[in-house]
């Protein structure tokens, strides 16, 4: 089991994005998802940006995935996707089923990513035979729903299970940033730029609740399956996906690998530097804010 | 023939008022959560299914069974029975999601309709075309994101039949890519086949106000004066920097009465109202007013105006007595 840093869901400046990932290259992770998931308006980065990222990221050994934009709307959104698509040199992780279409039609092996909704076997079954290789189960799946599902699995697909940061759990047309500050979507200027781990959002009695991320939703809470490495082991997961945070992100990977090299104290460690409450609700088959005490790992 | 009219009917008397009041189609769910509308003392058993299929039939309209949730591995087979049962009643399409449960139906019932729900997500026509190209389907229905330049280009790019919402709640979210709900309960449309779910719901009356609850969690605090709404979870006064507000949406209905001329030219092929969880009056009351514009529109595009009195019938039943015309309307986003 290893580990994979996700792509990055805020929107940084471009100055920091490439300090983020040059410190990534030292980083015990075996893959990076490089791109723009979120929303077609950052463009600090543009595609060869990102891919000249990849490139670094890659030859100081990292594999590299492209991430596509999970929420299409425009035919210049598609104009991007096919552009990554055809670049051809790295995997690309289809977030939307356009996406899958493209990439199975160029006969290029794909990562399914986990808001294709692949909730059983059949589906997973439908992708791999389209030339998905690696596979995430939606967040809010729990481990029951996953045994049973890699069960009847099929052969030669991978799984890649989210493991830590805050839960993607919703994407919109409209921008909740650009709402808060009373600015259109098309004139939002750029205020995520503002907010470098989103926008937090409490009920009116002060508890943290959800996390406002331009067009996308997040959790408040941190989701944490650092207690969870043996049940993840036995169920055969090949890597954990750990989402990218401002602050201490070196801290966090080193707390899972720590974690998975047995070594004691890596989950008072991670707690350290989490930007919110631990939260594994789901992986419990609860409700995704709860949390179970996490355990040491 | 474009734009068909398609309403709820969450039981038999639902779908006759629909039927009675010119509903081209009705879609119906059957009574567990293989659809995204599971609610207790709602939808079809089989022989209240046979009976609406009946009476659908023997007026010359069309019944569509949405089987829109996403299959768990460990009740597969609710679902294939469901697509069994759909084809052996004759329904007229299945309203289906799952990647996985179309090739089944594909397979197995070559000759089933497909329509693709809207809680696929396919907002591109690259990703209505999958859909096409793997399991032939005939129709798919958009979420409720793209502006209508936006949904032109689906038509144009696409031999699938467009279906869009016109009317009824509104989904702020990306439908079938929105998890809040089992974020706050456990139980979110896709898994589950509900949004927060009444179960989860509690009132209560605090010296501050009315309070909403979800699962525990606050979601609004009402004045003395104000009206309460469903506590949906996306449709919550929450407090964001400082400020509290509807940080998501407002309880707001759509209605896209006003539209209704472009999205004929365009080719749009149905309009959906939603609300199977509505009353019998409600989809009467709805089902009348947008067949009389539909035909009014079909009549004459170019001068076509939504009667005023359609618009104060249809905001009487909206919720918080409004409406908007969602992310149809670029400014809305």
């Amino acid at each position: 089991m290893n580990l994979s840093l996700g792509p990055l869901l805020y929107y940084w400046s471009r100055d920091d994005v490439f300090a983020f990932y040059n410190e990534a290259k030292t980083w015990s992770v075996a893959r990076v998802y490089l791109g723009e998931s979120v929303c077609s308006r950052r463009h600090l980065l543009r595609l060869p940006d990102w891919l000249a990222l990849a490139e670094q990221l890659a030859a100081a050994g990292k594999e590299v995935v492209l991430s596509t934009q999970t929420l299409i709307e425009s035919e210049s959104d598609l104009k991007t996707l096919r552009r990554l698509v055809s670049d051809g040199r790295f995997l690309v992780e289809a977030n939307e089923w356009g996406a899958v279409r493209l990439l199975s039609g160029a006969g290029a092996p794909f990562v399914a990513g986990s808001t294709l909704n692949i909730y059983n076997p059949e589906t997973l079954g439908v992708l791999a035979e389209l030339g998905a290789r690696r596979w995430l189960p939606p967040v809010e799946m729990s481990h029951a729903t996953l045994v049973s599902l890699l069960e009847q699995a099929p052969d030669g697909v991978e799984t890649e299970v989210f493991a830590y940061g805050r839960l993607p759990l919703a994407y919109s047309a409209r921008c909740f940033t650009a709402r808060h500050y009373n600015l259109p979507k098309d004139d939002c200027q750029f205020r995520c730029l503002d907010h470098p781990d989103g926008l937090a959002l409490a009920t009116r009695e002060g508890e943290p609740f959800l996390t406002l991320n331009g067009i996308q939703t997040q959790s408040a809470g941190v989701y944490t399956l650092i207690g969870e490495l043996p049940a993840l082991r036995d169920l055969g997961v090949a890597s954990l996906r750990l989402s990218p945070q401002s602050r201490h992100m070196e801290r966090v990977v080193d707390a899972f690998q720590s974690a998975l090299a047995g070594e004691v104290g890596a989950t008072e460690r991670l707690v350290r530097v989490m930007p919110g409450p631990a939260v594994d609700g789901y992986w419990h088959g609860r409700a995704g804010l709860e949390h179970s005490a996490v355990r040491q790992a | 023939m474009p734009l068909d009219l398609i309403c709820p009917a969450g039981s038999l008397v639902s779908l006759k008022a629909a039927i009675d009041h010119g509903a081209d189609a009705v879609y119906m769910g059957f009574r567990d959560n293989t659809n995204a509308r599971a609610f207790p003392g709602l939808n079809f058993d089989e022989a209240q299914a046979a009976e609406g299929l009946r009476y659908a039939h023997d007026r010359g309209r069309k019944v569509l069974l949405a089987l829109n949730t996403y299959p768990q591995p460990d009740t597969w087979a609710r679902w294939t029975d469901a697509v069994d049962r759909a084809a052996k009643l004759g329904m007229d399409a299945v309203i289906l999601a799952d990647a996985g449960l179309m090739r089944y139906a594909t397979r197995r019932h070559p000759q089933l309709r497909l329509h693709l729900s809207v809680q696929g997500s396919a907002t591109s026509y690259e990703a209505v075309n999958f859909y096409r190209e793997h399991f032939g389907i005939q129709r798919a229905v958009l979420p409720r994101v793209l502006s209508l330049p936006q949904v032109e280009n689906v038509v144009q790019h696409t031999d699938v039949e467009i279906e869009l919402f016109g009317f009824g709640g509104l989904c702020v979210m990306v439908e079938g890519r929105c998890l809040l709900s089992s974020y706050c309960t456990g139980e979110s449309p896709n898994s589950a086949g509900v949004c927060s779910p009444a179960k989860a719901v509690q009132w209560t009356d605090t010296p501050a106000g009315l309070e909403s609850r979800l699962n525990g969690v606050l979601l609004d605090r009402y004045g003395r004066h104000e009206k309460a709404g469903y506590p949906t979870l996306c449709k919550g006064r929450f407090e964001v920097g400082g400020d509290t507000y509807y940080a998501i949406e407002e309880p707001t209905s759509l209605n896209t009465l006003d539209l209704l001329p472009e999205m004929l030219k365009m080719g749009v092929a149905a309009i959906k109202i939603e609300g199977r969880q509505r009353s019998p009056a409600y989809v009467a009351q709805v089902t009348k007013v947008w067949r009389a514009a539909i035909d009014a529109v079909k009549k004459n595009a170019d001068g076509f105006k939504p009667a005023p009195a359609w618009q104060a019938e249809l905001n009487k039943l909206s919720e918080g007595q409004s409406h908007t015309l969602g992310a149809y309307y670029r400014p809305w986003k």
